[in-house]
């Protein structure tokens, strides 16, 4: 089967792949570029593991083509960080234990953070219709919501 | 035994060792792992719930191009010994359920192996289905297995039923007569499933010699070798696992489903094979856990005393004897202080996926049933339902239904506490519904072993074997710590391979932090002694003198020796002066695993329109004997909460006549999301566990067991009537509501 | 006399016999002698799990049993 040649940005560096014509974008990233971090939990958008940023848009990469990222930003997990500091959100949810196993956690982070670059001060409510696309089934959500909230205080008290 | 307060580092909330690597991404799970050269193996699954096999022909998908091996029930060791696993993971002359493995192929990619599956030819001849427990146990119903008799007594005719298990005491007829208020409840709860997120993967190779290595996601990797091993006939030293991060679990992935597999299809093409399951497939060939049909019945004095109880349980097991009915009869009335009840189980055939343990096995079934009638009495009697459990709770010394003596429990103090509790002592809201119920588990001890290696530096590197599945690795830490007398973060935790540590059973059973934090301590503890040695030697004098506080070694009061106290640091830097490198090391059968009880309170209102329930407020306060990390306890109570509050409210598994599954994605299987569910309010009790060094009890079952009964009392009390059983979904709530208006 | 309680499930095995008194110093002691008494019976007992005097073991072989003990044998619990 032949392949088709993708050109993209990842995390702010340009890549290119060889991906199937039918490869999800979530498979390219973990199949083609080796990049581990974003999850697989259903590979039918029902569960947010695969949340990725593409041109700032939250989305399922399980959803998403490959070969759709063509001249595409995107964002996952890995370059949410910068350097050696880790994103408010990153942190709060280690200091909130708003994680258990942790394989929910990267499309959490990335879609809080997706929250918080638009909306900065959310409330409880909003919180938790803009996370319900994300599937947790260790925390019960209690602690993953306070991370979130703990993470708009701090960036409201930066501000 | 020390007080809670006295601890340093117990009870603190410090972040988990393995944190950054799980927020950034790092850490590696299950179907991370890729090798160089690597196969991707695809199951072939029933399309039958029941069908004799009467030929699997491979040879067709072999021949495609792309395709490097493919096997089938006839590859693998097949005798009378040949258990019930190994015939899960790989039917052999007969497909038990919808979705049995019965072939298997590995190929270039995955894309490969999937239309290779299709070139695969199975030659089935299907049989008639057996779906529901109760169909199962009717007279002349069809059998799964035609060589199962009940309680293997083979001078009676076959039957579905596997098991029947019985626990009385007193004279229960007597009890009734004795009542003035008898209450009874019928209900069933569907099958439901464990839901953890990341669905099974492994990746597998073996090498000329025979000798396997197994990547896996698992909550017991010392388990997954010994199961390994049985169903490829090979001996438990020839297969070594490495156990990835693990993305939930909840008894789910404490057996095995892929991993012989992978193995023999290494084996057959002479390279490495991942092979992950799709989420459809997770729904359909691993967990779930039983659905069952209870009756429990109670009656008591107009006081409330209880003067009997009686329940009835049928539980599936699916397709191979083993559901937990034994604990649902065990769990059913413990937390009640009895004189007369008769308990008895069933365990159940059915053309379904083989049950896995989910979190407290069997117990939320069982005490949904109970917890419900108790609820009722409480209401036939008018008194509050918090004041009659206290009037027949168990306590220390309560002989327990299923044999044993309670040693300290906190059941009353968690009584106690809801009686005090805000949101139990505010009004409910106008047009709400309150409901309570108890929960119990027994928790579990079994082996462990631990080692702790002190560094050149005085940092201590632990080394357990019991996969962190929600913040094990911080407690073994804080315990450590605590027992070494120095900071949290001079020690960190590794889980070791089968190979790099000492056996350990599961993590499952609430067992981790009790049994496995027990051998760190012992295993420290060990360290401490030899650093005493190694500071006598130093000081030349008897190791009888040396005494170790704040994790250093001083002279004990009065010795007579001029020497400043030897830290950790000071002694791992000289070990090499004073005999070589210091490790401790401990292995244990941890007895005396501590009951975890709670109590569970839950404030829900009906929409009448559309029979949708929601939360509005929950609360599980549990004794949870110290907790280590308070905060992943909390967690562990949060998450058992709404685990619990999806069973009650919207999980269940929908079959079509032949044994399908109709909702085998998250869309139609719909666990809670976060804007369903309220904050979960917690408090944790600490009643110590006087069997464990720091009063640990186990905290992770529990928590899953109060909140179908709670749920449904708080449904019962919103609509002033009960629906018995679950899940409250909203068709269900709004056809009992239309029932309920006709009648 | 150390006293031993069976389940009503194993009663199949013991033809009936509810409650019994055996002669023995630690539980091992305790299985040999059941077994004398109903052959066959250990194999099962050896997949039970074991209350001695209120505490619960899964593995006791070793475990000391007093004269005047109770044994009450009970189901294994496993967990999630
Ligand atoms: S893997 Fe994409 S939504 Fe579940
Ligand atoms: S932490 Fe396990 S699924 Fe969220």
């Amino acid at each position: 089967m032949s392949r088709v040649h993708v050109t993209l940005s990842v995390n702010g560096e340009p890549r290119e792949m060889l991906c199937e014509a039918h490869q999800s974008l979530l498979d390219a990233l973990r199949d083609e570029l080796g990049m581990t971090g974003t999850k697989e939990g259903c590979a039918t958008g029902d569960c947010g593991a695969c949340s990725v940023l593409a041109d700032g848009r939250l989305v399922c990469s399980c959803l998403m083509l490959g070969v759709e990222a063509e001249g595409m930003d995107i964002t996952t997990i890995e370059g949410i960080a910068q350097g050696s500091e880790l994103h408010v959100v990153q942190r709060k949810f280690l200091e909130a234990a708003a994680l258990q196993c942790g394989i929910c956690t990267p499309g959490f982070i990335v879609a809080a953070k997706a929250l918080l670059d638009q909306n900065p001060n959310p409330d409880e409510t909003t919180i938790r219709y803009w996370l319900a696309g994300n599937l947790c089934r260790c925390t019960g959500y209690d602690k993953i919501v306070r991370a979130v909230q703990d993470a708009a205080q701090e960036l409201a008290y930066e501000a | 035994m020390a007080e809670a307060h006295d601890y340093k580092a117990i009870g603190t909330r410090p972040v988990r060792p393995d944190g950054v690597d799980k927020v950034t991404g790092r850490a590696n799970f299950g179907a991370d792992l890729n090798l160089p050269n690597m196969l991707h193996g695809k199951m072939l699954r029933s399309p039958h719930a029941h069908a004799r096999i009467k030929r699997v022909d491979v040879s067709q998908a072999l021949a495609m191009d792309g395709v490097y091996a493919a096997c089938a029930g006839g590859d693998f060791p097949t005798n009378e010994r040949t258990t019930d696993l190994a015939k899960n993971c790989m039917a052999r002359d007969k497909a038990l359920y919808h979705g049995h493995a019965v072939a298997a192929v590995a190929a270039r990619t995955p894309y490969i192996a999937e239309r290779a599956l299709d070139l695969i030819e199975v030659e089935y001849e299907p049989l008639a289905p057996v779906l529901d427990v109760d169909e199962a146990m009717a007279d002349g119903a069809i059998l799964v297995n035609e060589n199962l008799h009940t309680n293997g007594d083979a001078s009676k005719p076959a039957s579905n039923v596997a098991a029947i298990v019985k626990f009385e005491r007193g004279d229960v007829e007597q009890g009734f007569a004795e009542a003035d208020v008898v209450v009874e409840v019928d209900c069933r709860v569907p099958t439901a499933h464990q839901g953890y997120i990341e669905p099974h993967a492994c990746t597998a190779t073996i090498n000329e010699e025979g000798e396997a290595t197994v990547w896996c996601c698992t909550q017991g990797h010392f388990d997954v070798r010994s199961l390994t091993a049985n169903v490829l006939g090979k001996s438990v030293g020839e297969i070594k696992v490495i156990p990835s991060e693990i993305g939930g679990g909840f008894g789910g992935k404490t057996i095995i489903y892929l991993e012989p597999i992978a193995v023999k299809l290494s084996e057959m093409s002479g390279r490495p094979v991942k092979m992950v399951m799709t989420r459809e497939e997770v729904f359909r060939a691993t967990g779930p856990t039983s659905a069952t049909h209870c009756r429990a019945k109670v009656g008591a004095k107009r006081d409330g005393k209880i003067t009997a109880a009686s329940a009835w349980l049928a539980y599936e097991a699916g397709a191979f004897a083993g559901a937990p009915v034994g604990p649902g009869c065990m769990s059913i009335l413990a937390p009640y202080d009895l004189e007369h009840f008769s308990i008895e189980g069933h365990d159940v055939l059915v053309n379904k996926p083989k049950v896995a343990a989910y979190r407290a096995p069997g117990a939320p079934q069982a005490m949904h049933a109970m917890e419900s009638a108790i609820d009722d009495l409480a209401r036939e009697l008018g008194m509050d339902p918090i004041d009659l459990r206290l009037k027949n709770s168990a306590d220390e010394g309560t002989q327990a239904p299923y044999g044993p003596v309670f040693p300290a429990i906190g059941f009353r103090k968690c009584l106690e506490a809801t009686k005090a509790h805000p949101n139990y002592t505010k009004p409910k809201a106008e047009g709400t519904g309150r409901g309570v119920a108890a929960g119990f588990w027994f928790n579990i001890g079994m082996q462990s072993s631990a080692e702790a290696r002190l560094s050149e530096d005085g940092t201590v590197t632990v080394v357990e074997g019991n996969p962190d599945i929600g913040g094990s690795r911080a407690s073994m830490c804080l315990m450590a710590a605590e027992t070494l007398g120095v900071p949290y973060d001079r020690v960190r935790t590794h889980v070791g391979d089968t190979e790099s540590t000492g056996f350990c059973n599961v993590t499952g059973g609430s067992r981790t932090t009790f049994a496995t934090g027990l051998a760190v301590v012992q295993a420290c503890e060990d360290i401490i002694a030899q650093c005493k040695q190694r500071a006598a030697a130093t000081w030349d004098i008897d190791v009888e003198q040396v005494d170790w506080a704040d994790g250093q070694a001083i002279p004990k009061p009065g010795v007579n020796v001029d020497a400043n106290p030897l830290s950790l640091r000071d002694i791992a830097k000289n070990a090499g002066r004073t005999g070589g490198p210091i490790l401790g090391r401990a292995s244990v059968n941890a007895q005396g695993a501590g009951a975890s009880f709670s109590v569970n309170f839950a404030d829900v209102k009906v929409d009448r329109e559309t029979g949708k329930i929601d939360v509005l407020s929950f609360t599980g306060i549990q004794d949870a004997g110290t907790a280590i990390h308070p905060a992943y306890v909390e967690g562990q109570m949060q998450g058992g909460a709404v685990q619990g509050l999806g069973w009650a409210l919207n999980e269940e598994y929908i079959y079509d006549e032949n044994g399908v599954m109709e909702n085998a994605g998250f869309l139609d299987y719909r666990v809670p999301v976060a804007s369903d569910m309220p904050m979960i309010d917690t408090q944790i009790i600490e009643v110590p566990n006087p069997s464990h060094p720091y009063g640990v009890r186990g905290v992770g079952e529990t928590p899953i067991v109060a909140p179908l009964a709670a749920t449904s009392n708080a449904a019962r009390d919103a609509l002033g009537f009960r629906i018995a059983d679950l899940p409250l979904s909203p068709p269900r709530v709004l056809e009992a509501i239309d029932n309920q208006a006709d009648a | 006399m150390a006293k031993v309680v069976f389940p009503d499930h194993l009663l199949q095995q013991t033809g009936g016999t509810k409650e019994t008194t055996v002669e023995a110093t630690n539980f091992r002691g305790v299985l040999r002698a059941l077994e004398k008494l109903w052959p066959g019976i250990e194999e099962t007992l050896q997949k039970t799990a074991v209350a001695i005097d209120g505490q619960i073991y899964q593995d006791a072989w070793l475990e000391p049993v007093r004269p005047d003990s109770e044994i009450y044998f009970m189901q294994r619990i496993e967990g999630g």
